[in-house]
Formats: structure tokens, sequence, C-alpha cells
């Protein structure tokens, strides 16, 4: 046992070491908050991802892409609107209707003409601009990155990401200077990014009736994207749970059969 | 100790087979009725534990490679397609991806190990060189398989590893340009790499095979370092073995599964969930934690050696890092093999493993950041001790230990008095 006392501790050492926050970069290390799918046996909160998600669709969709996620995605298992009634996704009429209320570039037809119909389940969300130039043009040059992975592209992504949205606020520093175009933030590496505060009390009108303050806005569309980057977190923890649970027995069974073995031999 | 085989074919067929193809008697004395000190302690287990997970890696990556696309513009969507759309991708790309990180952990205790053991001294030459040789096999693989997902820290990872051998003067560029198959890492780097890294691991298996066919002509070492005199001093590998190894191949794999399934990128960096950017540099590039010691053996010779440059001189004192291990055998001159005996070079070898945790530190910072602050300069900026001299302190301590301590230590220490035998020790009675 003193074996895998020092193994696991030299694991947690190592594991430290490569998440180091990044301090001499002058970014502010993101505030810590207590997410409802965080440890072993966290799950996703359905109603905050549900919420998390038309915050995408009203506030983010305008500048940023969401290419891995489709429609379908959203009523898989461990997606909001699954359902037991639908255990094929590309049936569920909720995802269907969302699907629908996107108009998806598709073609060519039999005269070799690009057309436009109602989105359908297999569709991913479709990009708000039409090329990486495009997004620049139309953003002062800075490029919005795609959400899917942003929660895992990003140190402590989660809460990184609620304290960049909550991070406006701020007085900006003496010794920065805010050059047009361009905003303060402590979070953000360096300090200045060209994303303008995307959320502000009361932006968007939750379906379920929620009061939509900063707070509660920040949590959800982080949940949203946490979903978004990693869809298979409550599969995963369910199976490691079991997993867990077989290899303990198998060790104690095995460690059993070795005392049993070695019990009249002196070594 | 593979003295004579002791198999007795008893059935008809068993018979049959053992005239024309005896592979039941090799397996039967190789791993049934092995005799094997009995005095292994479990830091023994994990040459067990690496056979484990080399299959392990086999075979999660034979189906990753199933549905992996080893171009640039698609390699990076393939691999999230197989984790959000393959069914149980998530799994087997996690296993794949942490099974490497847990490979190498098993790795170092197994030749550190070896080094406190001093399992590499004669007769075991041949079986260490053939250690180190699957170990730097391992690094060649690790790094191109890192390159395989083509994030930012793959690419820009590739850039700075490859950029390396343009240190070598006259031909380094030239190779340079060979390793990558043009003027850049590129879609002719990432079809190589994934070509390679297909197949370096099959060398592995095969080394890994010569491994222990050179295990198995001395038989395994032992803590006290005293080798079997009679039947007492050994047990049969099976059950004996078979159930030590079993048990902690169980622990290390509820290690392996904690990280599997609740820590699957926790080993890995943030930027390469970032498609890879030609344009854009990420701020510190780093490498997979098992390269960080060496890198930081790299990154701290700062200053020009005679006609060798900074540069070359970090390959160099890189690469031979590695290499001395080939010419460890003979530079250390203590007959005595276990450290048991050996009170003060057993102070230098603890030492040692310090310098090379430290040195994976520094490989992880910043060189200029400091290890701890003494005061300010004029502008008010902190100064004190910065990392890098941090890790030209331990890379001394590391060649040292190699090219001074060992070879002196062994004509200079008086080891304490050892046992007569393994039984003996076991047993605890007379000492030699």
């Amino acid at each position: 046992m003193k074996m895998t006392r020092i193994f696991v501790a030299a694991l947690a050492a190592l594991g430290l070491s490569g998440l180091a926050w990044a301090a001499s970069s002058g970014q502010r290390a993101p505030e810590h908050h207590h997410w409802h799918n965080a440890g072993p046996f966290g799950t996703f909160d359905r109603e905050a991802v549900q919420r998390g998600l038309q915050i995408y669709q009203e506030v983010c969709a305008s500048c940023h892409s969401l290419d891995l996620i489709k429609f379908r995605n959203l009523g898989e298992t461990g997606g909001p609107f699954e359902s037991a009634e639908f255990p094929n996704a590309n049936d569920n009429p909720i995802v269907m209707q969302i699907a629908a209320g996107y108009m998806i570039e598709d073609g060519p037809d039999d005269a070799g003409d690009m057309f436009e119909r109602p989105g359908l389940p297999s569709d991913a969300f479709p990009s708000p601009f039409a090329n990486p130039q495009q997004a620049r043009g139309s953003n002062g040059g800075a490029l919005p990155p795609d959400l899917s992975l942003i929660v895992k592209a990003r140190s402590h992504g989660a809460d990184y990401v609620r304290s960049l949205l909550l991070g406006y606020d701020e007085e900006v520093p003496e010794d920065v200077h805010v050059a047009a175009g361009q905003h303060y933030n402590p979070y953000f590496p360096g300090g200045l990014l060209a994303m303008a505060s995307p959320l502000s009390e009361g932006i968007v009108t939750y379906s379920d009736g929620t009061e939509a303050t900063m707070e509660q806005m920040s949590e959800d569309i982080v949940t949203f994207l946490t979903w978004a980057a990693d869809p298979h977190m409550e599969a995963r923890k369910q199976m490691g749970v079991m997993v867990l649970l077989y290899l303990f027995i198998f060790a104690i069974l095995v460690y059993i059969a070795y005392r049993q073995i070695w019990a009249n031999v002196k070594h | 100790m593979s003295g004579p085989s002791t198999y007795e074919p008893k059935t008809g067929f068993t018979r049959w087979m053992d005239q024309r193809l005896p592979i039941i008697r090799l397996g039967y004395d190789s791993f049934v009725d092995f005799p094997t000190p009995r005095n292994l302690n479990y830091w023994w287990t994990f040459g067990g534990i690496l056979a484990i997970f080399l299959v392990i890696q086999i075979i999660s990556g034979i189906v990753l490679a199933m549905h992996y696309v080893p171009h640039e513009s698609m390699a990076f969507e393939s691999l999230e397609r197989i984790r959000r759309d393959v069914k149980f991708g998530w799994l087997i790309q996690s296993m794949h991806a942490n099974g490497a990180s847990f490979f190498f952990v098993a790795v170092y205790i197994h030749m550190f190990r070896g080094l406190y053991y001093g399992s590499y001294k004669a007769p075991r030459e041949i079986l260490w060189i053939l250690g180190v040789v699957i170990y730097l096999l391992m690094m060649a693989t690790g790094f191109m398989g890192y390159v395989l997902p083509w994030g930012q820290m793959s690419y820009w990872g590739a850039m700075v590893i490859t950029n390396l051998i343009g240190a070598l003067p006259f031909i380094g560029d030239a190779i340079r340009e060979w390793l990558w198959g043009g003027f850049s890492v590129g879609q002719a780097t990432l079809s190589r790499f994934f070509s390679l890294h297909y197949l370096l691991p099959f060398v592995i298996a095969a080394v890994v095979a010569l491994h222990i066919w050179a295990l198995h002509v001395p038989g395994n070492g032992n803590p006290v370092g005293i080798e079997p005199k009679s039947k007492k001093d050994t047990l049969p590998f099976h059950p004996f073995y078979t159930v030590k190894d079993g048990f902690a191949i169980i622990v290390y794999l509820i290690v392996f599964a904690a990280f599997v399934f609740f820590l699957p990128n926790v080993l890995g960096h943030a930027d390469n969930f970032i498609p890879a950017d030609p344009l854009s540099t990420p701020a510190h590039i780093v490498p997979e934690w098992y390269y960080l010691p060496f890198y930081a053996i790299l990154r701290a010779i700062t200053f020009d050696i005679g006609p060798i440059d900074a540069k070359l001189g970090g390959v160099i004192a890189m690469f031979g890092a590695i290499l001395i291990l080939f010419v460890l055998p003979w530079l250390d001159t203590s007959k005595v093999r276990s450290m048991r005996f050996r009170p003060v070079t057993r102070v230098f070898f603890i030492l040692f493993v310090l310098a090379c945790l430290g040195l994976g530190w520094c490989g992880a910072k910043n060189p200029d950041d400091l290890v701890f602050a003494i005061g300010h300069d004029a502008e008010g900026v902190a100064t004190g001790f910065k990392f890098v001299w941090f890790a030209q302190l331990l890379t001394f301590y590391y060649f040292a230990y190699f090219l001074i301590v060992l070879p002196v230590m062994g004509l200079i220490e008086k080891p304490l008095d050892r046992p007569a035998s393994i039984e003996a020790a076991v047993l605890g009675t007379a000492k030699a």
C-alpha cells in the first residue's frame, strides 16, 4: 500500500504541474464555481443545459459557430432533450422543431443549383459566417472561436468562461490602454479582447420563467457548453463507477488468493 | 536460471506437438515452472504491468486507426467524431491517450527499480540495453502519437522537436526536411508519423520478446542482489508470481480507470483542443509530461561550449541523457548490485530520483520564471532563482550521477554485510 500511495502522490504532482495556471501572462485566475456536473457522480442539470441552448441561439450564435454539434445530439442520451419515448433522437419532436427553425444550404440539386431547406436533426448548427475571413471582417479583425470545445480548450475551461462572462465590470487599471474596438477583461490573456460583454441583465427571456440574471445566464451557457464539449460525460462516469466497483472486488479476490498461495512461503 | 526443462507432456496431443514444435514446453518453462527468486517485492511487478499496457495500447490503437483520418484538414475532426459518434469511441480514445501516460509512469518506475537494485549489472547488460532500446522506441512512438490529433500542441510540439534536428551541423537541415517530407510540418509529416506510429509498437513488441528472452537466461534479479544458489531460493513463477503480478496489475488498472473515466483530459493540454494553426503559436509550447525532464535538459544549455553553440549543446545534452543509459553497466564500478547494501550511494540515488522529478518541474515552467523570489530590481520586477538555473543545477547532477558518483563510489564505498543467500535473507539467519 505504501507503494500505491507514493505512486498516487507522484501522479498527482505530475498532474498539478501540468495544470499550473499561467500566472506570468498577467491573466487573473478564474473564480472557482461549483458545477452541478462536477465530481464523479455529477450529472448535467437538464434545465440549465436547455436554458444555455436558448442563450447560445439568441446571443452567442450571432458570432460564434458550434460546428461539432448536430441537432440530433440534443435528443441523444445525456443531451438536454433526451427522452425515453424517442430512443432515436431523429424522431424527437423537440429536436425536429429546433432543427426546422434553421435554414440549411443543401445541394446541388438536379439543375446544379444550391438551395435552402429547413434543418433536419442530422444537420449541424449552421455557422454564422461563410468563412473565417468573413468572420474576421465582421468582428474588427478578431476571429470568434468555435464554441463546441471551448470548455476543454481552455485551462479550467468552465470556470474560465464563466469568469470571463462576468468579468467585464472590472475597472480598467491605469496602465492599461483600451483601444477602440477593444474591451478590458482581467480574465482574458493580456486583459484586452474584441468581444464586448455579450450578456446583460434580461437579454433573454427564459421560456421556463427563470429570472435571467447575469449569474444565472453565465452558469446556464457554461453548462450548455460543457455538455457540448463532452456530450458523453454522464455515460462515462456511470461506466466508470461500475468499472471501479468491478476492479475493487476483483482486486480483493486476487489479494485473498495471493495471501492463500503465499501463506506458507517465507519471502 | 534457464536450467534443464522439467516439462513432461502428458497427453497424446502434447507429446505429438512436443516432438514437432515445442512451444508448449517453451511456455511452461518460461511462465509456469520458471524459477523466480522468492524475495521479489512489488517493484518487480511493473514488468508485467508494462506488458499489459503494451497490449492495451496496441488493441485500442488498432480500433482508433479504423476511424482516424490522417489528413491535416480532417484529423482533428475525425478525433472528435471518434469521441462523439463512434460507439464507445470516447472510451477507446481515453484509454489510448491516458494509456500512454500510464505506460510511461510504469516504465519510469521499472527503470528506477533497475537503477536501485543494480539490475543492469553482469550478467544482465544486454537485458538492460534492450530495455533502453524499448524506452527510446516508446519515446518516438509517444511523440508521433501526440502529433496525430493535430491540435495546437500536436503541431507546435512537432515543430519544436523536429527543429532540434536542424541544430546538427552540416546534415541537420537535410535530415529535418527529410523527416518533414517538405519545408515545414505539414500533410507529409502527418502521414508518415501516422504510418510510423502504427509500425513502431510492433517493433517494440519484438524487442520486448528479446527483452524477456534476455531476462530468462540469467533469471530475475532480486532485492538483495544475490543470485539464487539452491532450489530453496526460488519459487515457480506460477502460481506465486502470476497471482502477485496479477494483484499489482489490477491495482494499477484501478488508478488507470480513475483517470480514464473521471479525469480523461487532466494529463493532456487544453491547447490540443484547438485545431492546429500554423499562423498562431501558443504562448507556452510544452511537450507531454513524460518528456519534460529531457526538455528541461535541452533548455538548460544556454551557453556556447567552444565551437558548439547553445542549441546544439542542448540537443547533445538531451540525447546524451538517454544514451548514457546504454553504457551504464560499465560506468557503475561496484560489484554490489543492490543499493540496500550501499548506504552512501543510496543517498545519491534518492537525490537522483528527486533531480529527475525536479527536471520535470523545470520542463513544465518558463525558464525565466522564478523558483523563489529574493527581491526586486530597480524597476520593481521580482528577481530570484530562475528555473533555468535550477535546471542547469539538476542537469549537472543528472550527468554527475552517472559519470562521477557511480564510477567513484564503486571504488571507495565500503558496502554493508550481505546475506549468504536469498534464503538466508528471507529467514534472517547467518550473515556472510
